[in-house]
């Protein structure tokens, strides 16, 4: 069937030079790449639109994942200006491969909090719930910076953890609370006050002595990196602050 | 003997055929440059290893049963008889083919989950599946079912009726014809089907992590392992990874010895 390989033909070329688009940008326009911490997300798209409002042609493009994502993919190549994570330990890899322009600022703390389905099915009321067997509990792994946090925090308590899963990251510990899968849930105070009503918390006393620091920096040989500098400023600033603590966050210790 | 080729391959052919095969190998043999060989056999032997090791295992082999219980009816169904709606159904059964494992995991968290269609009725019942290993072997078997149905109405159709027709007309009943007949003839069909299920379930993730969660000895297998240790163990993460080629490599190689070459 010529015809019909001809067309299938044509489709591939098409494909191949929409693919290539992208890579003639010949626009003045800058781009400034962002990577940042999930948990980080609220609070930093308002202050990318605030940043655009302020630069003329200037685009922010953000890339949310998880700290230790980030980081291995710079360590990797990947071309980013500014560097978000959401513990100083993944941070501290990159620094160590001297990747980072100058030494990375604190710019918010985080603490965790219990998370239960709306109307908390299950009357949790505090960490001790987490060891009854008749609860469906779910927790980020020991391995990942939330899950490091929950271990910390439960050792503070006296509470022998017995999570029925130990999830990848944060969002997915959040995810199976708000679809109620699970009654309780160890997650970030701010992804609790984002997830809206989707989600209760329940105020853990505990949770103030296990404090995570958010670091930002601008990486090495930054593409943009006037403009990196300028980033970091506002969120270190007066306007970075108001809306960082108005998503829950904290102040840098 | 010597097979005679009537024609010849084009020359042009074989750059993209060594680029595919480039494309391919590549990846793994930069992979395995990467195994630190001193301390892999410790890095496979570990505690957590043995256990996602032995989780995979048993509910790979287990998905691929529930995979061949299922699927051969299916695929006889399929291959073997015309209704309205077949190819429909057809192609809404082969979804998870094609299907993000992500998506798998949400569809069966909606009906299995606690808050799902069939959720509540089996809570009633005492069943929990979510955060079970019957719900790894669930999400296995919905992601692997297809393979093996594909492959199994391929070679029904392949074989053909004809002895099938014969049988019957000697008096074998449908019962005694598709056990006498049908299934040795397309036999190959069905093991090829089944190695495809099994290899599939094995490396078996978006599903599992969505649908089944994360916990050691549990719900933890080896690909989840993987995930999570590339971040806190990269060595770790490589070693198991090559532990997980390994098994694939040796049950398609051992299924394929097992088959006179044609």
């Amino acid at each position: 069937m010529p015809a019909r390989a001809r067309r299938i033909a044509g489709l591939v070329a098409a494909l191949a030079l929409l693919a290539g688009v992208p890579g003639c940008g010949a626009d003045d326009s800058r781009t400034l790449t962002v990577y940042a911490a999930a948990s980080l997300q609220a609070p930093l798209d308002e202050l990318v639109r605030d940043f655009e409002a302020g630069h003329d042609d200037v685009h922010v493009t953000v890339s949310y994942a998880g700290s230790s994502d980030l980081v291995a993919q710079i360590s990797q190549g990947a071309r980013a200006d500014v560097l978000a994570t959401a513990d100083t330990v993944t941070m501290d890899r990159l620094v160590a491969e001297d990747l980072t322009d100058g030494v990375p600022a604190v710019l918010a703390t985080n603490t965790l909090s219990l998370a239960v389905p709306p109307g908390n099915p299950a009357g949790v009321t505090g960490l001790a719930d987490l060891a009854r067997d008749d609860l469906t509990v779910v927790v980020c792994a020991p391995q990942v910076p939330c899950g490091a946090a929950a271990q910390r925090l439960a050792d503070l308590a006296g509470v022998r953890l017995a999570p029925d899963s130990e999830e990848q990251s944060v969002t997915d510990v959040l995810g199976k609370v708000t679809s109620g899968e699970a009654d309780a849930g160890l997650v970030y105070r701010t992804d609790v006050l984002a997830a809206g009503d989707r989600v209760e918390g329940v105020e853990v006393p505990e949770a103030d002595r296990v404090v995570n620091d958010y670091p930002v920096a601008v990486v090495a040989d930054a593409p943009q990196d006037r403009l990196a500098a300028d980033f970091v400023a506002l969120l270190l600033g007066d306007t970075g602050r108001r809306i960082l603590e108005r998503a829950g966050f904290g102040p840098p210790r | 003997m010597t097979r005679v080729r009537a024609v010849g391959l084009p020359r042009w052919l074989l750059v993209p055929a060594a680029l595919g095969v480039t494309l391919v190998l590549l990846p793994l043999v930069a992979m395995v440059l990467r195994v630190p060989w001193t301390d892999f056999p410790a890095l496979v032997s570990g505690e957590s290893a043995q256990e996602a090791l032995w989780l995979s295992l048993r509910t790979s082999a287990l998905s691929t049963v529930l995979c061949v219980l299922l699927g051969v009816p299916m695929a006889m169904v399929l291959a073997r008889t015309s209704f309205r709606g077949q190819s429909v159904l057809r192609s809404l059964v082969l979804v998870p083919l094609v299907l993000p494992p992500v998506v798998g995991g949400i569809a069966l968290l909606y009906t299995f989950g606690r808050q799902g269609l069939l959720g509540e009725s089996l809570e009633l019942l005492g069943i929990r599946v979510a955060f079970s290993t019957a719900a790894v072997v669930l999400a296995q078997t919905f992601v692997a079912l297809p393979f093996l149905v594909l492959s199994l109405e391929g070679s029904l159709r392949t074989a053909g009726e004809r002895y099938d027709v014969v049988a019957a007309s000697l008096g074998a009943s449908p019962s005694t014809v598709f056990r006498r007949v049908t299934i040795p003839l397309t036999l190959p069909g069905l093991v090829s089907g089944a190695v495809l299920a099994f290899a599939r379930a094995l490396g078996e993730f978006g599903a599992t992590i969505t649908f089944a969660g994360s916990l050691e000895g549990v719900t933890r297998t080896l690909p989840l392992e993987v995930y999570l240790l590339r971040e806190s163990d990269p060595d770790g993460a490589v070693a198991l990874s090559l532990l997980l080629v390994v098994v694939a490599v040796v049950v398609i190689g051992a299924t394929r010895q097992g088959r006179a070459p044609r």
